[in-house]
């Protein structure tokens, strides 16, 4: 019940979200992916526990300027970049999935 | 019964149409248009209700949102609803008030000796006299407290109304309705934009209905009507009266709801009762005016004490006097506007200002009206119990900290006016920081930090013409930068009374030696004697004074408070107001109730539900349906009068004996293409893929990346590039997304594409030792030998005139068979089944009966991967293929992994072979062991065992393949029970495997 109030209140479902592929989208149609400058090891290759421990585990949690996941769930379902700061919400820059954030 | 203090005429109310309410078991009247407010203040009566802490007898101070006082029961029909603002609800016909915080009556309310104990009720009363003894609290302190403190009674009865949710988007959204607000809403309109106006009453217009001014050669509300009527004919504007923009939040999203049905007499059938609109605008104008302050002086609560303006509302809107022998007292002038509005209703108004002199023209106006004006004075006490019927005035002194002389003047209403207050909140809300104007005592909007413009007495332009001017030039500017026609609109010229400097002074002084309270916060109790206490105790920052006092908290939300209780904690502590700052503005401004936030989203609609097409079939063949996440699937199929119980255990049997078919729609299929699509599956799933010969299914585990196991199911090679992968019903939209992760961010280079295929395939699992003959019989010209069709053997069929997918797999243990068809054939396939299976005794079977099959086969399933489980607990550690690597593989070298005592699972049987074991029972050692009692693991399902004919759960327990053979308990406090019982294997039934390869 929390949750559909907080939800249904806009207090969660509140951002208008650039897909790089279908435009300005409410934050409704959208799943949060964690930040997207981890990068997976390589299959196959022999990395120490703590690599592996930082991939699996280990997360900034910076206040202010963070490249993002997101997929666009209810929509063309493909993973995105979003630059958004996360002490105001604001998005910077949206990016193609290999695109680089230049800035 | 008479309308005592109504007017002869004037109003916007209508005089033709009367009607009836009761108030407190007493039927009055009123008219089309008044709000419970004016109804009643037009009968004399303003006791409304008792205070929250003290039980005062409470009345009406405000016409509009920012009454803190009138909280009513109301009923309607057989609806009840609490905590309604006397103000915000219009009287419509079979309206029952009933006032709530007193017992037994208003008038005579025993909790009203908390006003006689108060010392009892300091700030933090909460937080001091409930503390100690700590057992008195649940026993004591609580049960007493919920019913001195609660406030209106929620009804039990579900909400018999609708309530609507609606997005929209607009170039400009302006809030409110006042002289800024639709000039603003013209000059953009007009300009190209598209434009929302929201009003929170049932009337635009907002001061212009009820001040005395002319704009161009028009009175103001002439004006009013003129606009609107133009803003009415343009296209491109919405507009919305009885809706109040409540929350302003990021990337200038603003929601409003909107009354849509309370007010009228006969609503249209099916109508919302309210709704909720999300708002995302380009350019949000904030034109939400300002409120009055109230004074703050002894006994200020009485019932007929309000602010001045409201007086005058109830006067020009309403044609209600809301007294006859008024006392106006003010610091300011814009109080004298009302003295002037009764004096010309032949009443005789005393002005109590505390200001020597002002030489404004409206207070001349009101001197040559030969009102009677007591400058320098103050109200020093009221008298009056249920209604205020004298005031004890003083001539303040020099330092004004007492008074040189006291006199008692009779009087039934006093109209007070501490000066005005900018409502900010939802500039506050939007991030701007707000700033301190020592001029007007008042926090102002500063730097927009959102869309939003701040315009008119919101912003503290006081005067008429200064907000036509920014209405008109922001209206324009704003839409401009969006529509670039450069069309302008000119801004008319306007004539209204001219006002001078208030008084700083607003927090009168005692009479020597009385402690009597002067309230500041009406709706939470608060005095001056609360937030001195408060600082005087150490709180210092002004959000502890708020929480330990709670001033400016609940639904008031410092409306008429806040800067009162500003002034006065920075007076205390001897700081300017800008150091001592505000509190944060939260939404909701103003209530709302749950109903519009849920909207449509109640019972059934609470979340979408997904049917199999063959849904209808179980149904009319006695289908007893279960949730399984959106999906309804039939749980078993009752026949006569059977249980839950004998119903499963008959179609299981039956399963074990005969043959039996189960719609496995709900399943999750994923379709998987490209040439990399076999190397992709083999870095998913835990197991080998890449030699998987076409036309072969295999059993398949997923992790995530920290090694736990995520999902199962098998997959299929329909063709060198293309396979077929089942989920379990309840990931199949993470395990897509899964997929999607992998393919689009972390190895890109693969060429594979998925798509979710669920609903393009009708299944049906047929399972039993029946089931080959009967497929032989459904597809007569296939070969479905074991030799042609081996075990976890895929085979495409015709059927009539589609073609069918035979998967030769079994989640039942049995000889099984899954066929897959498109979902428009389903039917056609499934009738097709049941016919046919005549012949060989088929029963259809449900999620029970198939939960059944698979624990006393030891398969796991939601209950064991339940996103804490690793192969190993599973028993699936064979599955990890040690030559590739996978996701989530790395993770399994995890210290913890690998410890020799991880809880793995095990079969539980109980030892006298009747008592069935609720499932999440605690598996222990000793029942007699002294807490606490170690706990070795817990039942993960429980079932019926069809083939043995006795309980066997699923468990899973520490270091569980060597405690096959020990005897145990399983011990459910919840239900408490504890069952001896042995451990066994999680195999049951047919451990070598043998049935499904028969
Ligand atoms: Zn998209």
């Amino acid at each position: 019940m929390k949750r559909v109030l907080v939800q249904k209140l806009g207090l969660a479902d509140m951002l208008e979200i650039k897909c790089p592929y279908c435009g300005e989208r409410s934050q409704n149609e959208f799943s949060y992916g964690g930040d997207a400058t981890i990068k997976r090891p390589e299959l196959n290759s022999e990395i120490s526990d703590l690599e592996w421990d930082s991939f699996v585990y280990y997360r900034n949690n910076p206040r202010g300027k963070h490249l993002e996941l997101w997929h666009h769930t209810s929509g063309c379902r493909r993973w995105f970049k979003v630059h958004r700061n996360t002490a105001t919400h604001e998005i910077i820059k949206t990016l193609e999935i290999q695109e680089e954030l230049h800035d | 019964m008479m309308q005592k203090y109504r007017i002869k005429d004037g109003g916007k109310i209508q005089r033709n149409k009367k009607i009836s309410f009761i108030f407190n078991g007493k039927t009055y009247f009123g008219y089309k248009g008044d709000t419970i407010a004016s109804a009643l203040l037009a009968n004399g009566v303003h006791l409304i209700g008792r205070s929250f802490k003290y039980h005062r007898p409470r009345g009406i101070i405000a016409a509009g949102v920012e009454d803190a006082n009138g909280k009513v029961q109301l009923y309607k029909n057989d609806i009840t609803e609490p905590n309604v603002n006397v103000t915000e609800v219009e009287l419509v016909k079979g309206l029952r008030i009933e006032s709530q915080n007193c017992w037994p009556s208003v008038s005579f309310d025993v909790w009203a000796i908390n006003n006689f104990l108060n010392r009892f009720f300091p700030a933090g009363f909460y937080y001091k006299t409930f503390m100690w003894p700590k057992s008195f609290w649940y026993k004591v302190y609580e049960p007493i407290i919920r019913k001195a403190a609660g406030m209106g009674t929620a009804s039990l009865k579900p909400d018999p109304d609708r309530y609507e949710h609606q997005y929209e988007h607009c170039d400009i959204l302006v809030v409110g309705s006042g002289p800024s607000g639709i000039s603003s809403a013209l000059a953009a309109a007009k300009n190209g934009a598209r434009v929302i106006m929201a009003e929170d009453k049932p009337r635009f217009g907002g001061s212009l209905l009820i001040d005395n001014v002319t704009i161009g050669n028009k009175n103001g509300d002439e004006w009013v009507e003129e606009a609107i009527a133009e803003l009415k004919s343009l296209p491109n504007v919405i507009l919305k009266k009885r809706s109040q923009v409540f929350g302003y939040y990021d990337h200038n999203m603003l929601v409003m709801f909107e009354r849509c049905k309370d007010h009228l007499d006969n609503p249209v059938a099916f109508s919302p009762r309210q709704r909720l609109w999300y708002i995302r605008a380009k350019q949000v104008i904030i034109s939400t005016g300002s409120i009055e302050r109230p004074l703050v002086f002894a006994n200020n609560d009485r019932p007929g004490i309000m602010l001045a303006s409201s007086a005058k509302e109830y006067l020009k809107i309403y044609g209600v006097l809301a007294g006859k022998k008024p006392i106006i007292f003010t610091n300011n002038d814009t109080a004298y506007e009302t003295a002037i509005e009764y004096k010309n209703q032949g009443i005789a108004p005393i002005i109590i200002d505390t200001r020597n002199d002002s030489d404004a023209g409206i207070v001349n106006e009101a001197k040559k009206l030969g009102i009677q004006i007591k400058f320098s004075h103050g109200i020093a006490n009221t008298s009056g119990y249920k209604k205020v019927k004298s005031v004890t005035v003083g001539e303040l002194n020099n330092n004004k900290d007492g008074y040189k002389n006291l006199e008692e003047i009779a009087c039934d209403s006093v109209f007070v006016s501490g000066n005005w207050t900018p409502t900010v909140h939802l500039a506050s809300q939007s991030g701007n920081k707000l700033k301190y104007d020592a001029n007007s005592d008042t926090f102002l909007p500063d730097k927009s930090r959102q869309k939003e413009t701040v315009i008119g007495s919101a912003n503290g332009s006081m005067t008429l013409q200064k907000s036509l001017k920014e209405g008109f030039e922001k209206g324009f500017n704003l839409s401009n930068e969006i529509t670039k026609n450069g069309i302008a609109t000119l801004i008319p010229i306007s004539d209204e009374k001219q006002y001078g400097q208030h008084d700083k002074f607003w927090c009168m002084p005692l009479p020597n030696k009385k402690h009597y309270k002067r309230f500041v916060d009406f709706q939470n109790d608060v005095a001056v004697s609360d937030i001195q206490l408060a600082v005087q105790e150490g709180f210092r920052s002004i959000e502890h004074v708020k929480r330990y006092t709670t001033l400016g908290m609940a639904t008031d939300q410092g409306k008429t408070s806040n800067l009162n209780g500003l002034q006065l904690v920075s007076e205390l502590e001897k700081k300017i107001v800008p150091e001592v700052g505000h509190t944060t503005f939260r939404p909701p401004y103003t209530s709302v109730t749950i109903g519009t936030i849920i909207g449509r989203e109640v019972g059934k609609n609470y979340k979408a539900t997904r049917k199999s097409p063959m849904h209808q079939w179980h149904e009319q063949h006695g289908a007893v349906f279960v949730d399984a996440g959106l999906w309804l699937r039939p749980r078993y199929y009752k026949e006569n009068k059977e249980t839950l119980h004998q119903a499963s255990k008959r179609e299981a049997l039956n399963v074990r004996k005969n043959v039996g078919v189960c719609d496995v729609t709900s399943l999750g299929k994923i379709d998987i293409k490209g040439k990399d699509s076999a190397e992709f599956l083999n870095r998913i799933y835990t197991n080998a893929f890449l030699k998987l010969p076409i036309g072969k299914a295999r059993y398949g585990v997923m992790l995530r990346e920290d090694g736990v196991v995520f999902d199962d199911g098998t997959t299929t090679r329909i063709s060198e590039n293309n396979f077929h992968m089942t989920t379990t019903t309840a990931q199949a939209a993470n395990v897509l997304m899964h997929l999607e992760y992998y393919l689009q961010v972390v190895w890109p280079e693969l060429d594979v594409s998925v798509v979710s295929t669920t609903e393009q395939w009708a299944s049906a699992a047929v399972a039993g030792p029946k089931s080959r003959m009967l497929l032989s019989r459904i597809f007569p010209s296939e070969d479905l030998s074991n030799e042609a069709l081996p075990f976890m053997g895929y085979k495409e069929v015709k059927f009539k005139d589609t073609t069918a997918r035979i998967f030769r797999i079994s989640f039942s243990g049995e000889l099984a068979y899954e066929i897959n068809i498109m979902s428009d054939f389903g039917n056609l396939m499934w009738d097709e089944i049941i016919d046919l299976g005549k012949e060989f005794n088929i029963q259809p079977y449900g999620t029970e009966a198939l939960s059944i099959l698979r624990i006393e086969m030891g398969h796991v399933a939601g209950s064991e991967i339940d996103g804490r489980t690793i192969a190993y607990d599973l028993s699936l550690e064979n599955m990890l293929s040690q030559k590739k690597d996978f996701v989530g593989k790395r993770s399994l070298s995890r210290k913890a992994f690998n410890e020799p005592d991880r809880e793995r699972i095990v079969g539980i049987v109980p030892i006298d072979k009747k008592t069935s074991i609720p499932e999440g029972s605690y598996l222990i050692k000793n029942e007699n062991s002294l807490l606490p009692v170690p706990k070795l693991g817990y039942i993960s399902a429980s079932c019926w065992s069809v083939e043995f004919d006795n309980p066997f759960s699923l468990a899973i327990i520490k270091d569980g393949k060597n405690k096959i053979g020990e005897k145990i308990f399983a011990v459910s406090p919840l239900k408490n029970v504890s069952i001896p019982v042995e451990v066994v294997s999680q195999h049951y039934v047919d451990p070598e495997g043998q049935r499904v390869r028969s």
